[in-house]
């Protein structure tokens, strides 16, 4: 535990409030990496086989692949929420064990506490690393001001519309200036239009603070919007089976009107093309298996 | 209202603001009247049918009481008093019992249950010795208590302790189980400590738990404190409602129980009062605003 912290001040020193862009963002290195469990049947199953990759600092990086192909796994190992059976991930140069430092995290599902008002919900971040809580209301004001939800502040979450919450979800995310942020389907719950204001509400306050972001959709439109980088998984057991640098010159603007430019449907179309397989295999193994 | 109403009102003009608000608040009004109408009109039927029956021997009102009587008892419990002294004094015994209880169950049983809620080892330790207990009929340990502890508020306040303990712990310890693992994960990410996850997690989600179970453990506070009285006591409401019983005297009995069920009506207010203050955060639910 000692040694833990240590290695996680050593990175970067957030006992002090960290300004906007503060924390420079970090590399990640995931390396032959191998997760195994056990199904609650009690039979082996491997998750992730030999995932090697490398998030660039300040890179947004989509990963891509059918259900159940580990996606999600990958991110918490990443995240050092959970172990890998073999395999590495370094973060800023530095081995994952336990939490990583300056991570936040995006979960599809709301994960604000229904119990806090909305500045109380974006508050969490500086308050868990120490911060007085009067900076740490000045800074959650701040924030609700740059994601337009200023004069929400006493707001109960359920008062809101799921676009609101996303905000909310965004700004909390954010507050810290992690130095990698992780996305998991952040906006897989929402109704088509709200979703494109989102991602590009997201893409103008990454393009701010670039931190290196892990994004995992199964919407591969979303992908090569948002990303600089595409990856793409097998299915079960996940593997990196393709990448795909996307060149779509910064910042791009408004989501919804990249959709028809010529070059994001040629790389969508490549891309498509490589995952499509995939998800085919693994529906067919989902259909067998029922 | 039929369709055709609703047919014609839709091709009259557009009503005004104000004439929407006059036609939502008469419909209010309509509707709570006819709800006090119906609810006093039930009451009316069951004490009124219970002194009519009597009243004219159908129901021998030796046993059963008499609605009449039964306020000439509380007349006299409020203006003479008990053999013992004045019936506020046995009121104050029993409510002292049973806050005394109720609080030490709801203390032990929250610590225990967010305890063993959050140590899965522990629960795996203690689970069945918790089942076998609750498996016991604990009314019975009152009994003992007495044996041991004397004719004192002590043993009373221990039944009831016990009684209100299960029902706290094994709400506390479903809402430590029922926490949402994407705030865990979330909080653990940006660095919580176990006690943040527990200060920022845990404990305002069982919150919800642990309150809505308070409603039913004061009742049964309540329960552990009579039942300690009638089994043996120097005052309070169960001496009083047990003297009665040896006397023959089914209109006290029913006196005794009408002021024990006022009593715990009004706790029961004072709780809901709590719920909405604690819970204020949550979005009002179908059955909370239809109850009115």
């Amino acid at each position: 535990m000692a040694l833990l912290s240590r290695i996680g001040r050593g990175a970067t020193d957030f006992s002090v409030p960290v300004d906007v862009g503060g924390s420079a963002p970090a590399r990640i290195e995931v390396a032959r990496l191998t997760k195994r469990f056990l199904t609650p049947a009690g039979s082996p199953f491997t998750a992730l086989r030999n995932v090697t990759f490398t998030v660039e600092p300040g890179q947004f990086c989509a990963i891509v692949g059918p259900t159940g192909c580990g996606k999600s796994t990958t991110l918490g190992l990443v995240s050092g929420l959970d172990r890998p059976s073999e395999g590495s991930v370094r973060v800023g140069g530095r081995e994952v064990h336990g939490v990583t430092k300056g991570v936040s995290f995006m979960f599809q599902a709301d994960a604000l506490f229904p119990w806090k008002t909305v500045l109380a919900n974006v508050m969490i971040g500086p308050t868990l690393n120490g911060t007085s809580r009067k900076n740490a209301v000045a800074l959650a004001r701040d924030w609700l001001r740059r994601v337009g939800l200023a004069g929400f502040e006493d707001r109960y979450p359920h008062q809101l519309s799921g676009g609101m919450r996303k905000r909310v979800a965004m700004a909390a995310a954010l507050i810290n200036a992690p130095r990698i942020l992780l996305m998991d389907e952040p906006f897989g719950a929402l109704d088509v239009q709200t979703k494109a204001i989102m991602q590009t509400e997201l893409l103008a306050l990454w393009e701010q603070m670039r931190p290196s972001v892990l994004f995992i959709t199964h919407d591969l439109d979303e992908a090569v919007a948002l990303a600089d980088r595409v990856l793409v998984m097998t299915s079960s057991p996940g593997s990196i089976k393709q990448s795909f640098d996307i060149d779509l010159p910064r910042p791009r603007g408004e989501v919804q009107e990249i959709r028809h430019e010529a070059r994001f449907l040629e790389l969508q179309g490549q891309i498509w093309a490589s995952l499509k397989d995939e998800v085919q295999r693994a529906y067919a193994q989902t259909a067998g298996a029922a | 209202m039929s369709a055709s109403n609703v047919l014609l009102e839709q091709a009259a003009p557009v009503e005004s603001d104000a004439g929407i608000k006059q036609a939502a608040r008469r419909a209010k009004r309509h509707r709570m009247f006819r709800l006090w109408t119906a609810r006093l009109g039930f009451a009316v039927f069951i004490i009124g049918g219970w002194q009519l029956c009597t009243a004219l021997k159908w129901v021998d009102p030796f046993f059963f009481g008499q609605p009449s009587k039964i306020w000439d008892s509380l007349m006299h419990l409020f203006t003479k008093g008990t053999e013992f002294g004045s019936i506020w004094d046995d009121i104050g015994v029993t409510l002292k019992e049973a806050l005394y209880g109720f609080f030490l169950g709801t203390a032990a049983g929250v610590i225990l249950g967010l305890l063993l809620g959050q140590n899965r080892f522990l629960a795996d330790v203690l689970g069945p010795y918790i089942k076998v207990v609750n498996a016991v009929p604990r009314i019975i340990l009152g009994s003992i208590f007495l044996v041991a502890f004397g004719l004192g508020t002590f043993p009373k306040v221990l039944l009831a302790a016990v009684l209100v303990f299960f029902i706290v712990f094994f709400n506390a310890f479903q809402g430590v189980r029922e926490v949402n693992p994407n705030l865990v994960a979330n909080v653990k990410v940006l660095g919580a400590s176990p006690v943040q996850v527990a200060r920022h997690v845990t404990i305002p989600s069982a919150l919800t738990w642990i309150i809505a179970s308070l409603h039913t453990a004061f009742g049964f506070a309540i329960i552990g404190a009579l039942v300690g009285e009638v089994l043996g006591s120097q005052r309070g409401m169960g001496l009083v409602i047990t003297q009665a019983q040896n006397k023959f005297d089914p209109n006290t009995v029913f006196a005794g129980m009408a002021i024990m069920a006022v009593i715990t009506l009004v706790a029961e207010y004072l709780i809901t009062m709590l719920e909405k203050r604690v819970l204020a955060w949550r979005p009002p639910s179908h059955s909370e605003s239809a109850g009115g």
